[in-house]
């Protein structure tokens, strides 16, 4: 028999509903454990300008980085994938500093202290600036941390990439930009 | 020992399971001997798996390393509190705890209301049964504690670092046994709910435990917050890490069970509602253990991976889909005695603080499953941090806070304007005046003010609460001190309540303090310089080392002085665990005050004697603490039986009243 959509009966199926989404996304995460997260978008647009100041003080443009490879990467302190890449970000940096590629931490929803406890435990020496008004991360588009994007010579950007990098991908996106 | 854990936790397994089935026949049937039974098989499941414990901690205690759990948590350099509470630092271990303390519970519950409760002592045994049943078969078959080595071992590793810490005694066995301990609300709803007994039965036979329930996982929270300020050196005591959320999610639930069952008692409403927020306190709990058990979600709380994840989402799936499918079922007999008559009544804003914690524990646990979310619908993992959970709960918690001075102030039923503008002139003007005073004193900070004043206003309904019955009792004769006494222990349920709100002011206002007012500087002092913080200057005095069994500590002390004044000494410390020399764990020097607390980090040194400090300034986070005190003793309070409930004959009551009249 199909009653009429009493309040009670739509609330008793909205339990149930909640409950199913509940449990689906749990066996989902159950299950997706194991496999890595694989998430990069090709795109290609220019990369919207930005002018920041570091954490150490010195001013921070992408116009002053023109005609170089441009690796821009959107973290936060409490993001804990952020912490499982930012020693790949360091490696990889050390490694293609010397091909004119410039790494930019980018730091948004955060506060500072918090972000300098990040940068004192990771010491990654390439330029980090926070975004306090979340400006750049608007203008970039960025729904999630960590995300990273991948900007050529020409500067535009012909890739992003949402999640954890792992040191073999992030070195293969670098090879792209640097071309 | 090993033998003798194995052999009590898989008898305490099928005694539990018999036990359960026999309750339920032994009902039906009408069999008292079954019943009978069923509850010595209770104190039996309490005794083997207690005798499991102690073979554990037997174990611990005589540094037995043949047991791989012993060798892997526990090292002969250890204290003897410590090894001991290596128990339950572990997986297998804290689920020992978890089983033990719910078998504890559940022998307790069935003592004291087996005469009471013929109806419904049989479910309730039958559905804590399940449950210990479920623990012991993961303990038994999934991961035991009881493994032993092919050989043993001449030490063990030890514990983890972080662990190695006073904090360890207390937070990790409150929460746990504060997540079991709502399992038996849930069994008294689920038993309701099986007989179709739904009248307020079972919410009487529940209120005090619940209660208990509730200060314990509180109680854990609050430990654990305290303990993440001292060892973990970031200058808080809250990061909305998943884990944390997780033993939050159910404290909140249950905060709103603890309002809304006020108005099923009283007015015969919100049936549904009461059983729904049971059923969802007790699930979180067991969510909770999952999302730290499993590693779906990535935490601080760094606890690896194991093989029970499925079996706890299996064991999560089923409590929660039998519970809402019961639900659905008497649906039709679960039918209000009352309306709400008006927007202006208790029953209303009673309601309306039920929404808010909801809708912050929906918001918390939106955020914690969040990355699992995105990765179903997207493919990739995002996180939400601490920025998303104060936008969206800070709000939230500042309306919860302003409805904990109006709720109790508001009549029942229907209040008229003009009483209410009465009732609130006082607390209103008062919260007024603070926030004047606020702006005058220097807070600049819009989200700082609003919480003050709110606060403010709060106090301000307390104390008039107060004032009013203590002066009504004063005026009838006593002396200011017994008319207080007299006056709580009246009704003990409601004053434990204030003393309670009163604490979570203290709370909130400790939270604005250090949230909107903490400074930080990241300072490298050579010996005998100074830092200026604050009001304070902080000199470095040189670094020394100790060396205490199993660890290498360096000591950095620093002399503090408040304008020109000397405070004292504290100490910044590093700790350098044998087996874990790569993680050494902090030690923050404190000096606490009322004002601020100063906490100072060591994070580094150099060869010349240098050292790298991160100092904090941190406002008012000492009344965190006492604010936390007061909520245990509201809880204590709230939890002792009325001066009516007593079994004093009616007599010689009436003698006490003249007396104390006369």
């Amino acid at each position: 028999m199909i009653g009429t959509l009493t309040p009670r009966r739509a609330a008793t199926g909205v339990a149930w509903l909640g409950v199913a989404a509940l449990l689906i996304v749990l066996v989902a995460g159950l299950v997706r454990q194991s496999r890595p997260p694989v998430a990069s978008i090709r795109t290609d647009r220019i990369a919207p300008g930005f002018a920041l100041t570091t954490f150490d003080g010195q001013p921070l443009s992408l116009a002053s980085l023109a005609g170089r490879p441009v690796v821009v990467n959107f973290w936060a302190s409490w993001c804990v994938p952020c912490r499982e890449e930012a020693p790949a970000l360091e490696r990889v940096w050390q490694e293609s500093r010397d091909r004119g590629v410039v790494f930019v931490g980018i730091d948004i929803q955060d506060t500072e202290p918090a972000a300098r406890a990040f940068l004192r435990e990771f010491r990654p020496s390439y330029p980090n600036a926070p975004d306090p008004r979340g400006e750049v991360a608007i203008d970039y588009g960025v729904v999630g941390i960590p995300e990273t994007f991948f900007i050529n010579r020409e500067g535009r950007i012909i890739r992003k990439y949402v999640g954890p990098l792992s040191e073999t991908s992030l070195r293969a996106f670098v090879q792209e930009i640097a071309r | 020992m090993a033998d003798l854990g194995i052999i009590a936790l898989l008898a305490a397994l099928v005694l539990s399971a018999y036990g359960a089935v026999a309750a339920v026949v032994g009902h039906r049937r009408g069999i008292a001997g079954l019943r009978l039974s069923s509850q010595r098989a209770v104190w039996a499941t309490a005794a083997l798996v207690t005798l499991a414990v102690a073979a554990l901690v037997y174990a611990f205690a005589t540094r037995d390393f043949s047991i791989r759990y012993v060798a892997e948590r526990s090292s002969r350099s250890m204290s003897l509190p410590l090894t001991i509470a290596a128990f339950y630092s572990g997986q297998a271990g804290s689920l020992l705890y978890w089983a033990w303390t719910l078998a504890l519970f559940t022998a307790v519950v069935i003592w004291r209301g087996r005469h009471r409760l013929p109806n419904l002592v049989p479910y309730v045994t039958a559905t804590l049964l399940g449950i210990q049943a479920f623990l012991l078969f993961i303990l038994g078959f999934v991961t035991t504690p009881f493994e032993q080595l092919p050989f043993t071992p001449a030490d063990g590793l030890g514990l983890n670092p972080l662990l190695n810490d006073g904090g360890m005694l207390l937070h990790p066995p409150l929460l746990l046994a504060g997540y079991a301990s709502w399992s038996i609300p849930f069994a008294f709803a689920m038993a309701a709910l099986l007989t179709g007994r739904l009248d307020g039965e079972w919410v009487r036979a529940t209120r005090r435990y619940a209660l208990i329930a509730w200060m314990i996982l509180g109680l854990g929270n609050l430990v654990g917050a305290w303990w993440a300020y001292h060892v973990l050196g970031w200058g808080g005591y809250w990061g909305w890490d998943p884990v944390e959320n997780a033993s939050f999610l159910p404290w909140l639930t249950g905060t709103a069970y603890l309002h809304s069952v006020m108005i099923q008692e009283r007015r015969g409403m919100l049936k549904i509602w009461n059983l729904a927020l049971i059923i969802l306190t007790f699930n979180l709990a067991i969510f909770g253990t999952f999302i730290v058990r499993s590693g779906v979600i990535s935490s601080v709380h760094a606890f690896s991976q194991s093989a029970v994840g499925p079996y706890y989402l299996g064991f999560l799936a089923f409590t929660l889909l039998s519970a809402l499918g019961l639900l659905t079922y008497r649906l039709p007999r679960l039918r209000a005695e009352n309306q709400i008559d008006s927007f202006l009544s208790r029953e209303a804003f009673f309601l309306l603080n039920n929404v808010v914690f909801l809708g912050i524990a929906f918001a918390t646990l939106w955020g914690s499953i969040y990355p699992l979310i995105s990765e179903v619908v997207s493919g990739v993992k995002v996180t939400v941090g601490p920025p998303y959970y104060n936008q969206v709960n800070g709000p939230l918690f500042v309306v919860l806070i302003a409805l904990m001075g109006i709720a109790p102030l508001t009549p029942w039923r229907r209040a008229s304007r003009a009483r209410l503008v009465a009732s609130f002139a006082g607390p209103a003007t008062l919260a007024l005046v603070v926030a004047v005073g606020g702006v005058v004193a220097g807070l600049q900070k819009p989200p700082a003010l609003v919480g003050v004043a709110v606060c403010a206003f709060v106090v301000g309904t307390i104390v008039m609460e107060f004032a009013r019955g203590v002066r009504t009792r004063w005026r009838a004769g006593c002396d200011l001190l017994g008319a207080t006494v007299g006056l709580v222990r009246a009704n003990p349920r409601r004053y434990g309540g204030y003393l309670i709100h009163l604490g979570v002011v203290l709370i909130a206002l400790a939270v604005v303090g250090s949230r909107f007012y903490q400074t930080e500087r990241d300072v490298t002092l050579a010996p005998g310089e100074e830092l200026r913080i604050g009001p304070y200057q902080v000199t470095f005095l040189g670094l020394s080392e100790e060396v205490v069994p199993g660890q290498r500590i360096v000591v950095a002390p620093l002399a503090v002085r408040e304008g020109g004044r000397y405070l004292g000494e504290v100490s910044a410390e590093k700790a350098y665990h044998r087996n874990y020399e790569n993680q050494p764990s902090t030690r923050v020097g404190l000096l606490s005050g009322p004002r601020d607390d100063l906490y100072v980090v060591l994070t580094g040194w150099d060869e010349t004697g240098r050292a790298g400090f991160v100092v904090f300034v941190n406002p008012l986070v000492m009344w965190l603490w006492i604010g936390g005190a007061l909520l245990l003793a509201g809880a204590l309070v709230a939890v002792a039986p009325a001066a009516w409930e007593q079994h004093v004959p009616a007599a010689r009551r009436v003698a006490g009243v003249v007396r104390s009249v006369g």
